[in-house]
């Protein structure tokens, strides 16, 4: 009993070392730059208190939850030796988290006010809504491919690297050709599709793959399915923009 | 009055966090139960894992957004504020009207970009997470602490040189694409073990600590910078925010393998 409160209060020390940054840098800026007293010390001092708390108890669920439920699974699709089954599950877990991202219904949404402001399409809500729909419908698409992709990458080690230079090759070509009205959206698509509950979870379905299958190395092979879901959403949303808008 | 109000915030904040994690458990269970045909074991823990993770994440949040992040983003508009930008300087307002600043008189700015991306990837859930998986399958020649300093240096040297863009009024892809080429000449020169894991970290920053922050801070400064506009200067950082770490992680790596030579027994394999 002494020894589990004793190894709580170590964890509880180290997701407060974990946030105490953010305070100094907050205080160092307040009192010696600005050199004002701080403006609302109570919810301040409250705010921090409460991110402590919650950074230790999500890590505990992380080590509970999600790490073993990613890796179980993994290692099940493994013994099972079915492809068809991975790679359907690696489209599905990329395109179902995407398209329930609150951050990715807020961009899409400001996305179709910029498209009707620059005329491309009609300002009745109808067609609004299509475009909007459309380009969820896109960007989880995208996502979950590089699911797909990922995890046939894993199966057979393919170096990441490869796609990697591909996708940003692409991507620098396609800059050039798409209008300017969707880039800044599009390479920001790109950073909205890793939460912080999907992270955890790819990785350790990634590292659990790599680990299972013979040949496979979990540094080499298992890191990369992030890489690869944060790439594609830019290339989908500009080819969306070019197919929209018209070639820029 | 107050304690009701944060209850009301919190309920708020655990509505979204559910949202965001019920298409997961679908996708587990639909897989778990209906493709592998099995029960999940220990599957109380589990569920109480979730449950942690739900809660965890949601208090998190609204500690962030009620408390912190209003006092970073005052702090960002009063940085900013050509005011005070201008206030140490002889020649004060003559300046101002309509034209840009150079850049000198924004250390103060550049620097706070530094220290608040730097301390809030430290505190970023995802990495840690990442971090830890990195330790345990490189039987600790990865150290967690390492890889989030290395991260978190990546992140603050983005935020800077996105600072630094945005006051200068200099085009985005000149830097990105600069970066693209610096981090293809390092994938080549590091050592091969560390280059999947420095390309995730990438994508790992830009989750729930750094990106509000940033997008707060790249409004505060295009809207007060004399000369540039929300529309066209204001984003971009988050660009910034996601390419800098893979090249500061890639670096860490090659500084440790220079200097230390320890390279993980599973990747000689």
């Amino acid at each position: 009993m002494v020894k589990t409160l004793r190894l709580l209060l170590v964890k509880f020390s180290q997701s407060f070392l974990d946030v105490l940054p953010i305070l100094l840098v907050i205080t160092f800026f307040q009192l010696v730059i600005i050199q004002k007293p701080f403006p609302h010390l109570k919810e301040t001092i409250f705010g921090f208190i409460l991110v402590v708390i919650g950074l230790f108890i999500f890590i505990q669920g992380l080590e509970n939850a999600l790490f073993p439920i990613g890796e179980r699974l993994a290692v099940e699709f493994a013994i099972k030796g079915n492809v068809y089954w991975i790679v359907l599950f690696g489209f599905t877990l990329g395109f179902a988290t995407t398209i329930a991202e609150p951050a990715l219904t807020v961009i899409s949404q400001k996305a179709g006010h910029i498209a009707a402001e620059a005329g491309v399409i009609d300002r009745a809500k109808e067609s609004m809504a299509t475009y909007v729909w459309g380009l969820r419908l896109v960007t989880a698409f995208s996502v979950g491919l590089a699911g797909a992709i990922g995890v046939i990458r894993i199966i057979k080690g393919w170096p990441l690297v490869i796609f990697i230079l591909t996708g940003y090759s692409l991507i620098v070509v396609t800059t050039f050709f798409a209008p300017k009205e969707i880039i800044g959206i599009a390479y920001d698509a790109g950073g909205i599709t890793t939460s912080t509950i999907t992270v955890p979870l790819i990785t350790a379905l990634g590292i659990g793959l790599a680990t299972s299958i013979r040949g496979r190395n979990p540094i080499i092979d298992g890191f990369g399915l992030i890489a690869l879901a944060s790439l594609m959403p830019i290339l989908f949303v500009m080819f969306y923009g070019i197919f929209v808008f018209g070639p820029g | 009055m107050d304690e009701l109000n944060y209850l009301d915030i919190i309920y708020d904040s655990l509505r979204i966090t559910l949202l965001d994690i019920l298409p997961i458990i679908a996708v587990f269970a639909f897989f778990q139960w209906g493709v592998i045909r099995k029960g999940l074991p220990h599957w109380k823990k589990m569920a109480a894992g979730m449950g942690m993770v739900v809660v965890g994440l949601a208090v998190f949040i609204v500690g962030l957004e009620e408390c912190i992040f209003p006092l970073g983003t005052s702090m960002a508009q009063q940085l900013t504020d050509p005011q005070f930008v201008m206030s140490d300087s002889p020649a004060s307002n003559s300046l101002i009207d309509g034209k840009r600043i150079g850049a000198e008189f924004y250390i103060e700015v550049i620097l706070f970009g530094f220290l608040i991306g730097f301390s809030t990837t430290l505190a970023e859930p995802a990495l840690i997470a990442v971090a830890l998986k990195a330790k345990e399958i490189s039987t600790g020649a990865i150290s967690t602490l390492g890889l989030r300093i290395a991260v978190a240096l990546g992140v603050g040297t983005g935020v800077a040189l996105g600072v630094f863009r945005i006051i200068e009024g200099s085009p985005l892809h000149y830097y990105i694409i600069t970066g693209y080429v610096v981090l293809m000449i390092q994938t080549y020169f590091a050592p091969k073990f560390i280059v999947p894991l420095a390309y995730d970290s990438g994508g790992v920053t830009t989750s729930t600590v750094t990106v509000p922050l940033l997008v707060a801070l790249g409004l505060g400064l295009a809207s007060n910078v004399p000369g540039s506009s929300p529309l066209l200067d204001g984003f971009g950082l988050i660009a910034f925010a996601s390419l800098f770490p893979m090249i500061s992680v890639l670096a860490y790596a090659m500084i440790q393998e220079r200097f230390f030579s320890r390279v993980p027994d599973s990747a000689m394999k």
